[in-house]
């Protein structure tokens, strides 16, 4: 009986589970379509694999856009990293008076929509003639990311423990012995999950790019949405974009899934 | 390491204390300052903005408006039903997706075959473009032609629904929850596995139900971590532009706070009265969010404060 109910449980689980992921295989399979499969009124589940959608895109240059995204993700997590690692160190080891004032500064920037400051922005930039430019992106992705970065980096910070790093500072460690050796093997894992949701981020940001890029930085999902306007048959070559465009996050997501968690839960609850 | 004496140990306990504070303030001014320049300030100059005559359209007429744009904020009778708009959609969205995070979180919690794969699946929908995501949900299952859900509605013998012009509000928040789900089970399924083993055997020993242990024990554990999901999951939803620019143009009722202002300073060309949105939308959203933010601190402070 009891094993029953135990199975039973299970089958629904995975009935719930598959349910759930099916809009992402069932854009997978798509992806693999020829257009007239992939527009069946009748959803076929088995076709000769095509892989003309994929040789589409790249004739519709979307490489360039994947090497756009992928540098302004890369480089403002980069920029991130270098900001909220001293600046959660400084917040959760070494702690000032305010700290929590500086804290909630840091997190009350993460309420402030967008919207609050994009358009003096917009107007800077092109002032300055980085509109559609990679190097805007990277500032204001830094700047959408940072809050969150420090709240979650004083988190994994807060797990070093105190003692060690007294005992340490007293035994005339200086600074850099205190960082390489005490505190940074330690942090290490959560430096990864910070930087590795920063970039997902980054990486998936739509908003901005539509507004800041138009030709020579365009990003990926402002080109998945030009798809919007597509004429006749296209639902196999926008789910072989989709799942381009998707892939790298995933993996890493997948890969990752123990520092994703820990980031988000740690950052979260501690 | 040579022996030292109490005072020569006070002595390098306040030369530390001296450097630390020095320290710390070096240390967290780049962020600060990078946060500054490139948040507070270019909100200054939106509240600047917003007091302009300024349309791109005539660049030659900039002048200063004062109060005309706010005036045509709240006249206009854009603003009310977007902040429903956004208010709606976040609300609903959080709610469904919580439901359905912690019943993942529960299911996932048991040992059964599978278990690290279906995990995986599940989160998926986090991880994946959401642009994207709109776009797959919006053609390959909604659309009245080629959509699997439709399909579905079909076969049973239903008409086809057209979801995004006919419920637009409906398929915002279905997209939502399908992207915030696996967001909510994360955070609530480290909050389960955090809990003791022993004292639910323990529970389960004396004689306590599957739903009295969840009601009693299970629940009240789950407390911060459910507040700590709604609270971020309600910082993202407020901002909520994809599938809204993607799916429905703000169509009906759709038309969140993000997209009134989007389409007021990137289609309408009138920076003054953007921005005057733009100012709106901020103190509107500080509002929603200085309520979440305090529920935030009492739990922050509760936990790992030093």
């Amino acid at each position: 009986m009891k094993k029953l109910k135990a199975s039973l449980l299970t089958t629904l689980t995975w009935l719930l589970v598959l349910g759930f992921f099916f809009p992402v295989g069932w854009m997978f399979l798509n992806s693999f379509k020829s257009e007239n499969d992939a527009a069946s009124i009748v959803p076929k589940i088995f076709f000769n694999v095509d892989l003309a959608s994929f040789q589409r895109l790249s004739e519709r240059g979307m490489g360039d856009y994947l090497l756009h995204s992928l540098a302004s993700s890369v480089s403002s997590t980069i920029l991130v990293i270098l900001l909220a690692v001293p600046a959660a160190y400084a917040l959760s080891i070494r702690p000032i008076k305010k700290v929590q004032d500086a804290l909630s500064f840091f997190i009350s920037t993460r309420f402030m929509p967008a919207a609050a400051s994009i358009l003096p922005l917009y107007m800077i930039f092109k002032t300055l003639h980085i509109l559609d430019n990679i190097s805007a992106l990277t500032l204001v992705y830094a700047a959408m990311n940072l809050p969150i970065a420090v709240w979650m980096m004083r988190s994994f910070f807060s797990e070093v423990p105190h003692e060690i790093v007294e005992a340490a500072q007293i035994d005339g460690a200086n600074f850099r012995t205190e960082i390489t050796r005490v505190v940074l093997p330690i942090v290490i894992p959560g430096i990864a999950a910070v930087a590795l949701i920063c970039f997902i981020f980054s990486w998936n940001e739509y908003f901005l790019a539509t507004l800041l890029t138009s030709n020579n930085a365009k990003t990926t999902p402002p080109f998945l949405a030009s798809f919007v306007d597509g004429r006749g048959l296209f639902l196999s070559v926008l789910s072989a974009a989709s799942t381009v465009a998707a892939l790298p996050v995933m993996i890493a997501g997948w890969v990752a899934q123990k520092q994703l968690v820990r980031g988000l839960a740690m950052g979260a609850v501690k | 390491m040579t022996s030292i004496t109490p005072v020569e140990l006070k002595a390098r306990h306040s030369k530390i204390a001296k450097k630390n504070v020095w320290l710390s303030r070096s240390l967290i001014l780049p962020a600060l300052v990078f946060g500054i320049v490139l948040t507070q300030i270019p909100f200054l100059v939106t509240i600047y903005f917003s007091m302009l005559r300024w349309n791109l359209l005539m660049p030659g007429q900039i002048g200063f408006a004062w109060f005309k744009n706010y005036e045509t904020v709240f006249t206009s009778g854009d603003l009310i039903p977007s902040l429903a708009a956004t208010v709606g959609i976040t609300t609903a969205a959080v709610l469904l997706s919580l439901a359905c995070g912690l019943i993942f979180a529960l299911l996932l919690d048991r040992k059964f075959r599978g278990q690290a794969l279906a995990r995986t699946l599940v989160i998926t929908p986090f991880l994946i473009m959401p642009a994207a995501a709109s776009l797959i949900w919006k053609y390959s299952m909604f659309d009245t032609g080629i959509g699997v859900i439709n399909w579905a509605v079909t076969s049973l013998g239903f008409q086809p629904i057209a979801w995004s012009t006919d419920y637009p509000m409906a398929t915002v928040i279905i997209v939502l929850t399908w992207q915030f789900t696996p967001f909510m089970m994360l955070i609530l399924l480290a909050g389960l596995q955090s809990q003791s083993k022993e004292v639910l055997e323990a529970a389960s020993v004396d004689g306590a139900g599957p739903i009295r242990t969840f009601q009693w024990m299970t629940l009240p554990h789950l407390r911060q971590y459910i507040e700590i999901s709604v609270l971020l999951g309600t910082i993202m939803l407020l901002q909520v532009f994809d599938p809204v620019a993607i799916m429905t143009k703000g169509t009906g009722g759709t038309k969140t706070l993000a997209y009134l202002l989007y389409e007021r300073a990137f289609i309408g060309l009138d920076v003054g009265q953007a921005a005057a949105y733009g100012v709106v939308t901020v103190v509107l959203t500080l509002i929603v969010a200085t309520i979440a933010l305090k529920t935030l601190f009492k739990v922050f402070m509760a936990g790992g404060n030093r």
